[in-house]
């Protein structure tokens, strides 16, 4: 699976206060908390992100609370995939159970370029720089719950819950 | 090859007789935690997935402290589903407003976790309970809806950073200022995906509470968990609140560690973290004359009694800088009792603070004193991100109790050591 997106740029770690701000911790609602998706940080982002836009960040990305809301309004608002050099560890499992993409490698991928994902190959190529990178794809155990479109589910398919 | 202290846990938690760090296990929970602003999502993929029964309606603790008493009909709405939810599936450790306290200082106290447990909770601060020889982390609301459909959890096992402790705390300074001290050394992601295990002589000096602070902000190193040994203050601890039987578990000698790093606790200084990263670190000799707006002195880092005991120490006689609001939140409903019973409500009252009842609140800019534009708090909470406590462009100093109490009586960011 592949996939081609514009990238967003953002800086080392990112915590979860600045991409969902508590204030709005009052509802579940992705597509509420998606209309204040990184408002402390970049009160542009709403306006400027596309579906498919790629979010690319430094180290410790999603740093801070536990709160699922983060990766769900990153996800909601249309980014398709977060590059980052390191992400914090509570996000990292959050957006694997919800199933949002992430990768975890260090790249100089730069606001703005244009970038394509290939998953299963483990490259990203980045067209505007006319640059390649490569990442480990994720292990089995991690790939078998995003497969199965979350962690629930993959539970589910195991025969582990009593659904 | 021998496993640390985390390791050994784990792997009694999954039937192994030995782990290696990076191995992806399958664990059992001893406990699943929830909150009012995570468990509603818990609650929604708990029920999306199809799922009837909890795994165990012991064995999961729902606290509803962060918007509570709430502050706005949304958060009602909330607390309202998790209300709902604990009664029809029977959840045994339920605790609503009169009950409940912040989470993090509520379950030790209630006997809910004990050395050798696996506890999951989804709040990142979960990993306070490493404090009395317990596994525990912080995970998300889908991993805490796993977590109540079959009592399990998915983890990467994790290497580990040791810190040696030798020495003792002097006065003015507790367990606050070594994690501070420590997160200063080692940054927000110095720890990231680790354990913290803390170990050495200087352990036998800190108070169980200090312990829980520290372990408290092991998430603000980025560590998978905080832990201490077990000794004869945390099994005096844990008998005095619990029923349930402490397993004690040890780093085996030939533990192996990424790193270890010597902290001689006598050699701490009172600290204070600047906006906007835990990790800006900073003794008094590095800092000028900052006037600040708000003191809070409470959350699941300091909310303890020792906490306003230190405070109040401090604060005796005095009133506080005019100009400026104090807030006192005792972090449960026993830790309030405890304060009144010692006269320590009455003496801040006396000095001009405000007194709340237990909530997580300003902490993360919930309520109960939340900063406008240009404002300064000194807290005693875990985060100062930016707009933490209200607006953007507000400010957050993460300090001490000790600390938190002389700015209170100065209205600058003050050193206990000058009161």
């Amino acid at each position: 699976m592949s996939i081609t997106g514009t990238v967003i740029k953002y800086q080392d770690n990112v915590d979860t206060d600045v991409i969902i701000p508590a204030r709005y911790l009052n509802t579940a609602d992705p597509k509420e908390l998606a209309k204040h998706c990184m408002e402390d940080l970049d009160k542009d982002f709403v306006t400027k992100v596309k579906t498919g836009d790629i979010m690319v960040a430094g180290n410790n990305f999603g740093c801070g609370s536990s709160r699922e809301h983060a990766p769900i309004a990153i996800k909601e608002s249309g980014i398709a995939c977060i590059i980052a050099k390191s992400f914090a560890r509570i996000f990292y499992r959050n957006a694997i159970n919800i199933g949002l993409p992430i990768i975890e490698v260090d790249t100089d991928i730069a606001d703005k370029d244009e970038i394509e994902v290939d998953f299963s190959a483990g490259t990203i190529v980045n067209k505007t720089q006319n640059k390649s990178y490569e990442f480990k794809p994720f292990p089995p155990f991690l790939q078998n719950i995003i497969s199965a479109g979350g962690l629930l589910n993959s539970l589910k398919e195991e025969g582990a819950t009593n659904a | 090859m021998g496993m640390t202290m985390t390791q050994k846990i784990l792997a009694a938690h999954c039937g192994k007789d030995t782990l290696t760090a990076g191995d992806m296990i399958m664990a059992n929970v001893d406990l699943v935690l929830g909150n009012d602003v995570t468990t509603p999502v818990a609650i929604n993929e708990f029920n999306k997935s199809g799922c009837d029964c909890v795994f165990h309606k012991d064995k999961i603790a729902m606290v509803l402290d962060h918007f509570t008493p709430n502050k706005d009909i949304k958060s009602a709405e909330h607390s309202k589903q998790v209300r709902e939810f604990a009664a029809e599936k029977e959840i045994t450790n339920f605790f609503d407003v009169g009950e409940m306290g912040v989470e993090h200082a509520l379950l030790p106290e209630k006997g809910l976790v004990v050395c050798g447990d696996l506890v999951i909770g989804a709040d990142s601060h979960t990993c306070t309970y490493g404090a009395l020889g317990a596994f525990s982390t912080g995970v998300g609301s889908t991993d805490m809806a796993a977590g109540m459909a079959t009592g399990k959890v998915w983890l990467k096992v994790p290497s580990a950073i040791k810190f040696n402790l030798t020495g003792s705390l002097r006065k003015n300074v507790s367990g606050k200022d070594v994690i501070l001290t420590i997160i200063g050394q080692i940054g927000v992601d110095g720890a990231l995906y680790r354990s913290m295990e803390f170990t050495g002589d200087g352990v036998a000096n800190l108070t169980i509470d200090d312990r829980l602070c520290i372990c408290n902000m092991a998430i603000e190193a980025g560590a998978k968990n905080g832990i201490f040994p077990v000794d004869d203050v945390t099994l005096d601890y844990v008998k005095e609140h619990s029923t349930k039987v402490p397993v004690v578990y040890a780093a085996d000698e030939d533990a192996t560690y990424d790193q270890v790093i010597e902290i001689d606790l006598a050699k701490i200084e009172p600290v204070v973290a600047f906006p906007h990263l835990p990790e800006n670190v900073k003794t008094f000799s590095e800092i000028g004359d900052i006037k600040i707006d708000q003191v809070v002195i409470g959350s699941c880092t300091n909310g303890r009694l020792s906490d306003f005991v230190a405070a109040a120490k401090i604060m005796e006689g005095k009133k506080i800088a005019k100009g400026i609001r104090v807030m006192i939140i005792p972090a449960t409903q026993k830790i309030y009792m405890d304060c009144l019973k010692l006269g320590l409500i009455e003496q801040f009252i006396e000095a001009g603070c405000a007194v709340s009842t237990p909530t997580c609140g300003p902490c993360l800019g919930g309520h109960m004193g939340i900063l406008a534009k240009g404002e300064r708090c000194v807290a005693t909470t875990n985060r100062n991100f930016v707009g933490r406590m209200g607006d953007p462009k507000s400010e957050v100093y993460l300090a001490s109790p000790e600390t938190a109490a002389a700015c209170a009586l100065t209205g600058k960011i003050t050193s206990p050591d000058t009161i």
